[in-house]
């Protein structure tokens, strides 16, 4: 935990390389270190900074103002609880108070053994499947308190480590097209080779 | 009415796969840009303006108008808005899972008739999935050359970005979503300019369409303009993509003809919605995401047409309606969407962010029974800081809607339900709990 991985390095690099504007992969670089760390580290950060060519304070005050960039650590697993209008209506409050019993901990929190955050999350666009709940991002369906209990047994034994990956957005799939070389604005053609063109994974 | 239309966003949907490239050109994929190609930049934009379609985000402002304002330069981009987040909504999250390659088709097809050469599909963090479909969908059309130099031969040549969002409801307002594509904070930008068209993406001209908008693409450029007009009536035009949720037995995605089916066909057909949840009565309804004033059942009949809900004091805004029965507490609800609303203020505005979060505890209060009754005119003085008026369309005191979209909910609790927050007030409880 600490600084971008010779191979993030280089996918970083691969990513600020298919935009216009090298600030414009601030974001999709911070997915990306989170996807190493879980969390967004002071060292990763600097190196989104050196990457982008911005300072690591500002790449910090670009971070805090979304919600899924964490500059503090989380757990392996952050559980979301939707209880916007759709989902309250479902029970979502309901829910949301037997996860926070169930794992002893509040909306927020971390649990001690390090495995599971949860978070009281705005709408995230699952209002047929209500109360809709995801882990790291990925839908889990509607839940009540039994099938809340079985996910985190299922989280604990790891048997849905396939389908709920770990931290991180856009991570599994290979991002190396983008910009036709040379770029149309003075940023791009400055930062290394052009993406290659149709190059399926 | 319930017309027998054939769906044109969401044709795919029976498929499993309908994601990959091969059931995509099993089913007439791409078929649309080639078409698009043949015809020709100008053709393609003539049938989008014989198409009169309207955008799907939310404001519902005619495609083919703001593709007329992008002023000419040597740069200028296509943006596609997937950030998706309006409470209730999630016709765009099942666009971008189920059929991504309608989205970068349709995307494509745009970048084509307006002549760019870079476009980007901004879609919501959130959806990892459907982010990691889109890219995948976009790979394969590189590979397919429907992307890249000299798109299937011809002189025509696009790069498309799938880029992730971070999780903020201000990035869908268009110019946070590209203060956001270019790697800062989702701070809306100060109008005029009103359009990106104008200064967008790193200053250069910009469109800025929505998912939905741009799904409808391929169908309109195969099928023309006229076809697609001759679906609904008046300035509804075509099909949209309904998102019900709420107290109803069969919440889901609907794509119905737009104008011809009602409100009441919606919530109610066995075949859609099915009724209130358990039997219930219908207390009231959201006839288009949070931000857009309540209905109550008396507008049940009104059609799911996008000049007639504004006329009757609302709007179809996102296409997402919200049903509460009779066991909805109005404070419960009108909160909880202040709340989100005040969680989400950018804050950059003075009325939306103090606004917001004064309106979010004065509701509070009430609904955890420490309400007083002076409270309800409070509330109705905080919302006419933040739109002078409380009418609709709103007045604006802000940089974006968001401010203004606040008193919706709050104005349409204490308009339609005085009784219920006084009761709230004269019992110190909420009278609702035990339904709940």
């Amino acid at each position: 935990m600490a600084h971008l991985n010779e191979e993030n390095l280089e996918r970083a690099r691969r990513l600020v390389a298919v935009y216009p504007e090298p600030r414009s992969a601030l974001i999709p670089l911070c997915h990306l270190a989170q996807a190493q760390d879980g969390w967004l580290t002071p060292e990763a950060m600097e190196d989104v900074a050196t990457l982008v060519g911005v300072t690591p304070a500002e790449v910090h005050g670009t971070a805090t103002f979304y919600d899924m960039l964490h500059t503090e650590p989380v757990g392996r697993h952050v559980i979301a609880v939707c209880t916007n209008i759709a989902c309250m209506l479902a029970g979502a409050y309901e829910l949301l108070d037997h996860a926070e019993e169930h794992l002893g901990v509040s909306a927020g929190q971390t649990t001690s053994d390090g495995e599971f955050t949860i978070e009281e999350a705005e709408c995230l666009a699952g209002c047929d499947a209500a109360p809709c709940v995801q882990v790291n991002h990925r839908f889990v369906g509607a839940l009540d308190a039994a099938s809340f209990d079985q996910l985190i047994e299922d989280l604990r034994s790891g048997m849905r480590a396939g389908e709920i990956p770990r931290h991180g957005i856009l991570c599994r799939v290979e991002r190396s097209v983008g910009l036709l070389a040379p770029g149309p604005t003075d940023g791009a053609g400055q930062h290394g080779a052009p993406a290659a063109e149709g190059t399926a994974p | 009415m319930i017309t027998d239309v054939a769906p044109i966003v969401t044709s795919r949907m029976g498929y499993d796969d309908s994601h990959t490239l091969e059931r995509y050109l099993a089913t007439g994929g791409y078929e649309g840009l080639r078409r698009a190609i043949a015809l020709g930049a100008v053709a393609v934009r003539e049938e989008v303006d014989k198409a009169s379609l309207l955008g799907r985000g939310g404001a519902g402002f005619p495609a083919g108008r703001k593709w007329s304002m992008l002023r000419q330069a040597d740069t200028s981009y296509l943006v596609v808005n997937g950030d998706e987040s309006e409470p209730a909504t999630f016709k765009d999250h099942l666009l971008v899972e189920r059929d991504p390659h309608q989205v970068i088709e349709g995307a494509i097809i745009a970048a084509f008739a307006l002549g760019v050469s870079q476009a980007f599909v901004f879609c919501r963090g959130e959806f990892a999935l459907g982010l990691e479909r889109l890219q995948q969908a976009c790979n394969d059309a590189y590979a397919h050359g429907a992307l890249g130099s000299r798109i299937f031969g011809s002189e025509f040549s696009l790069d498309l970005v799938v880029h992730p969002g971070a999780g903020a409801y201000i990035c869908g307002e268009e110019t946070a979503l590209l203060e956001s594509l270019e790697g800062k904070r989702g701070f809306p930008r100060i109008k005029p300019p009103y359009f990106p068209a104008a200064i967008g993406l790193y200053g250069a001209p910009t469109v800025v369409n929505n998912i939905e908008t741009v799904s409808n693409l391929p169908w309109i450029v195969l099928h023309g303009g006229d076809r697609f007009a001759a679906l609904g009536q008046g300035s509804s035009t075509g099909t949209r993509l309904f998102a019900l949720s709420g107290r109803v037995e069969r919440p889901g995605w609907y794509e119905l003809e737009m104008s011809k089916t009602t409100f009441r066909d919606l919530v109610y057909d066995p075949s859609l919605g099915g009724g209130i949840r358990d039997g219930g009565e219908l207390k009231a309804f959201i006839p288009g995401g949070v931000s857009a004033p309540w209905f109550g059942p008396d507008q049940i009949d009104l059609g799911l047409d996008q000049d007639a809900v504004g006329r009757a004091g609302s709007m179809l805004g996102s296409g997402s309606v919200v049903v509460m029965d009779h066991t909805t507490c109005a404070v419960r609800a009108a909160w909880r969407i202040t709340r989100f609303f005040a969680r989400e203020s950018c804050g950059q505005c003075t009325p939306c962010r103090e606004g917001s979060g004064w309106i979010e505890k004065i509701m509070r209060r009430i609904e955890e029974g420490n309400g007083r009754e002076a409270d309800l005119d409070l509330l109705m003085d905080a919302c006419d800081n933040i739109a002078p008026g409380v009418s609709w369309p709103p007045q604006q005191t802000t940089i974006c809607v968001l401010g203004p979209s606040i008193p919706s909910s709050v104005a349409s609790g204490v308009r339609m339900f005085r009784d219920e927050f006084l009761l709230h007030v004269k019992e110190g409880a909420c009278p609702m709990r035990a339904a709940r």
